[in-house]
């Protein structure tokens, strides 16, 4: 509920302001709620995202444009033009995002800058259209938003809807997946989460509220012409979210707010205006990267209890993973991955059991996490084929797994920084979410299920390796050691078949590598089959109900622990005597 | 008419091409792209017109000035923008910093020269009129001169050596001793100067406009990303026919028409092949 304050007290401002100030603030008002309309929905493909889209305002000049021609040459009533003109942003926004997918960071940011400058240039000399660079009047709204005042409530009126919508999805499963996919790419596809069908639809959202901030705009400027939408006003609006801070609502609102007054109470600087907000950009990128949201984020401020240590609780894994009997195992047939001239995979052959822990062991270069890679589907094999049970196992599809029921961790552990512990878990459950992006958007019954479900399943996770006190703290907060087993909780939030482990003891003390075999035990014993890569050989004998050891991409040796352990040529090329 | 098409192609072509080779050098030196490539061509024109025109320098000391302006520049960028942000490379933030300071330059351009092309001085007067005329061949000349120095400065010279020691392997290049932030500010200085050329040998054609910085940043970077990043050879060749196909689509269908023939292309190569077409496979991520 306290999060909820900082907002009471702006919608408190809002409404008062028309009792306090004269007709000029209700232009500046309204003005402020018109950019916010479009921010909010830029700030979840930029701020959440991570995607740096900084010719925004192609799409509000589409929107803008749409809008007063259809009720200008057709006479359609103003709030349906909005509606259309959200309709055709939407759609230009799924045109100017797409090539994310592909490229990324600068290159992104060169297309979109292109098609600002592209979608100008048409404006201008359209001109049976557009009326070119004399420009047309914008949609003239009726009683009562005819007067200053009205506008300002109805413009207030959008920018409150969408602040509402953009703060559900950031607290989904989408606004997680979006984060996860700008900070922790490689993760987000081993939990399932499908990059191209997220941003085509926030895409699409953030391009209708752009299109939608168009037609508004198109009403509170009552004329329109190319000059309106330069690339200084898109850069202001990538600055309001940077000054805010990435993957915050409030933060980007009140960037937006403070970039809107700047001009006002600075009247001799106008002229400067965007010199001054392009100091500030680089100011904010060079001094504080976090932006208004890190500065106001007094919670993860508190220093954390030092002596922490992790007590998993083995006894929980079965409630948690609680899926039916598995089957099938993880069969490879013949596996040849070759990079250039290194043959990192030479024709493998493996089974790893449905239940049963299997260790893989072998010297560094030996092909154990190339391995885990081509099962997990990161890498594409030139010859050979991976099953699970009799299912072929796509290669190169990593975001595939998930469903399949395989889960993974990392050599390095690839957590979410910025994001809650808590978050980080729940990613791992992300394709068992139901509600789809306008149900999370709106809060339907659907989504709240979903949260209520995810949550405390990941608690449960959390508690299964014993962080649960570590639930809000932000991730880059922890230890190395605490975050090996976020990654454990979070890829059995997800109720996998199998667990495939890469290294999990890498970093690990002692006791901590003890509890760690207790845990992995109690999984394989609840019915999850799980894949080690490891170093520690005691960790290894002592787990695994099978061991293969690999040299030079090929099996060496396969069998129990105590088959490998007084195995001549593993003795020789690994254990030592 | 197909003579004008390409006079005129080759030598915004020309341009288009050394300010790739301007993002290229930045790059090498420092795996940063940086939207100030652009702003340093439209400054070797607006530097020029200011030393030659305004404050009435003959034309080698103006050229040499305005060249090392831009290099001055180049090393700005270099310290304010690029060195701080180094550190975290995988973020991204070089993307934002460098666009801010490219907006600082534009906008500083802006209210303190002028809001309206001015023209650039006449340097030599050959070829009035013509496709001969010297605003035609002088950016291409520039532009083979720049790429047969820089040759020869990567071949023959021991700090060329050592730029490429730097591009090739960084910390590699540091462990064998190379001064390596001395170096990166040396190729920023040069990038700068490049640059600066691109504006200073086309200023006759494009004039000495603000607004150029940003029409040069995305039309210096599309020869370089359908060339491959780094790649100098590829910037020139794929320069030279953005700026004869951009000609050629301008006189046949209009000017828009260009522009959205050139952004479709450069989308559909980069979606096609976004290493580029000359340019080497991406890293392995797991």
């Amino acid at each position: 509920m306290r999060g909820l304050l900082p907002y009471a007290v702006i919608l408190a401002a809002v409404l008062v302001l028309p009792f306090v100030a004269n007709d000029y603030w209700a232009v500046i008002g309204a003005r402020a709620a018109v950019y916010w309309v479009l921010v909010a929905g830029l700030n979840l493909v930029v701020g959440y995202g991570g995607q740096l889209a900084i010719g925004w305002v192609a799409l509000l000049t589409l929107g803008s444009y749409t809008a007063a021609i259809l009720v200008a040459r057709f006479d359609l009533s103003p709030f349906l033009a909005y509606g259309a003109g959200g309709v055709v942003g939407a759609l230009a926004g799924v045109v100017v995002g797409l090539p994310a997918l592909r490229l990324r960071t600068f290159y992104f940011a060169m297309t979109t800058l292109g098609f600002a400058t592209i979608v100008t240039q048409v404006a201008l000399s359209w001109q049976s259209v557009t009326g070119g660079g004399i420009g047309l009047p914008g949609p003239s709204l009726e009683a009562p938003f005819d007067s200053p005042w009205g506008f300002y409530l109805l413009t207030m009126g959008f920018a409150a809807v969408v602040t509402w919508m953009t703060a559900n999805v950031a607290s989904s499963r989408w606004g997680r997946s979006l984060v996860a996919i700008r900070d922790a790419e490689v993760a987000a596809e081993a939990t399932g989460i499908s990059k191209a069908r997220l941003l085509t639809i926030v895409f699409l959202f953030a391009g209708f509220t752009a299109g939608v901030a168009g037609g508004l705009f198109g009403t509170l400027q009552s004329y329109i012409t190319p000059d309106a939408f330069t690339f200084d006003l898109s850069v202001t609006f990538f600055i309001a979210i940077l000054i805010g801070g990435r993957g915050s609502i409030l933060g980007p609102l009140l960037g937006n707010v403070l970039l809107t007054l700047l001009p006002e109470f600075a009247a001799p600087l106008v002229a400067w205006s965007t010199f001054l907000y392009a100091t500030l950009l680089l100011a904010i990128v060079l001094l504080m990267p976090g932006g208004i949201a890190a500065v106001l984020d007094f919670r993860n401020r508190k220093p954390l209890e030092s002596h922490r240590s992790i007590v998993p609780r083995p006894d929980r894994v079965a409630a948690l993973v609680d899926h039916g009997p598995v089957r099938d195992d993880i069969i490879l047939r013949n596996v040849v991955l070759a990079f250039g001239g290194v043959r990192a995979i030479d024709g493998l052959d493996i089974t790893i059991k449905a239940g049963a822990v299997h260790g893989l062991i072998g010297p560094n270069g030996s092909g154990k996490t190339t391995t885990l890679n081509v099962i997990s589907g990161y890498y594409e094999p030139q010859e050979g084929e991976a099953f699970l049970g009799t299912r072929v196992l796509p290669h190169g599809k990593p975001q595939a797994r998930s469903a399949m029921g395989i889960a993974r961790t990392f050599q390095t552990p690839r957590v979410i920084g910025e994001a809650s512990v808590l978050q980080n878990v729940m990613i791992g459950a992300t394709i068992d979410g139901r509600a789809s992006f306008m149900e999370s958007a709106l809060t339907l019954p659907r989504h709240r299920s979903d949260e209520k479900r995810l949550t405390a399943r990941a608690m449960d996770a959390l508690a299964v390796v014993g962080l649960e006190s570590l639930a809000p703290v932000r991730a880059d907060r922890l230890q190395h050691s605490e975050l090996r087993f976020v990654e454990i909780a979070r890829a059995l939030c997800g109720r996998p078949a199998f667990l495939l482990l890469d290294e999990p003891a890498a970093g690990l003390s002692t006791d901590e590598i003890t509890r760690l075999g207790s845990l992995i035990k109690a999984v394989a014993a609840a019915g999850t089959g799980v894949l080690l890569v490891e170093h520690h050989a005691d960790l290894i004998f002592d787990i695994c109900d099978q061991v293969t050891v690999l040299n030079l991409g090929k099996e060496l040796a396969a069998g129990t622990p105590a088959e490998i352990r007084s195995h001549k040529e593993v003795v020789s090329a690994y254990l030592g005597a | 008419m197909l003579a004008a098409i390409l006079a005129a192609g080759l030598a915004v072509g020309a341009v288009y091409a050394l300010i790739g080779v301007t993002y290229n050098i930045m790059f090498s030196a420092s795996r940063v792209m940086s939207f100030t490539s652009g702003q340093m061509g439209m400054l070797g024109g607006v530097l020029g017109t200011l030393c030659i025109s305004r404050l009435g320098l003959p034309i080698i000391p103006g050229f040499v000035l305005a060249m090392a302006g831009c290099a001055a520049i180049g090393v700005v960028t270099e310290v304010i923008a690029v060195r701080p942000v180094l550190k975290a490379l995988d973020q991204h933030l070089y993307v934002l910093s460098t666009l801010g300071f490219a907006l600082m330059i534009q906008t500083f351009t802006a209210i303190e020269f002028s809001t309206e092309p001015q023209p650039f001085p006449r340097l030599i007067g050959i070829g009035e009129g013509g496709p001969w005329d010297e605003k035609f061949w002088l950016p291409v000349v520039a532009c083979f001169a720049t790429i047969g120095g820089l040759e020869l400065l990567y071949r023959r010279t021991l700090v060329g050596r050592a730029f490429l020691a730097i591009a090739e392997d960084n910390f590699a290049a540091r462990a064998l001793g190379l001064p390596e932030r001395n170096l990166r500010m040396a190729s920023f200085a040069l990038a700068g100067a490049v640059g600066g050329l691109a504006g200073f040998a086309g200023g006759e054609l494009l004039m000495a406009f603000f607004a150029n910085g940003a029409m040069l940043n995305f039309f210096g970077f599309v020869p370089v990303a359908l060339g491959g990043l780094g790649n100098n050879k590829g910037a020139v060749i794929g320069g030279l026919a953005l700026g004869v196909f951009q000609q050629a689509a301008n006189f046949l269908m209009g000017g828009v028409v260009a522009s959205v023939a050139v952004f479709a292309v450069f989308i559909v190569v980069l979606l096609v092949a976004p290493q580029g077409l000359f340019g080497a496979p991406a890293a392995r991520r797991v």
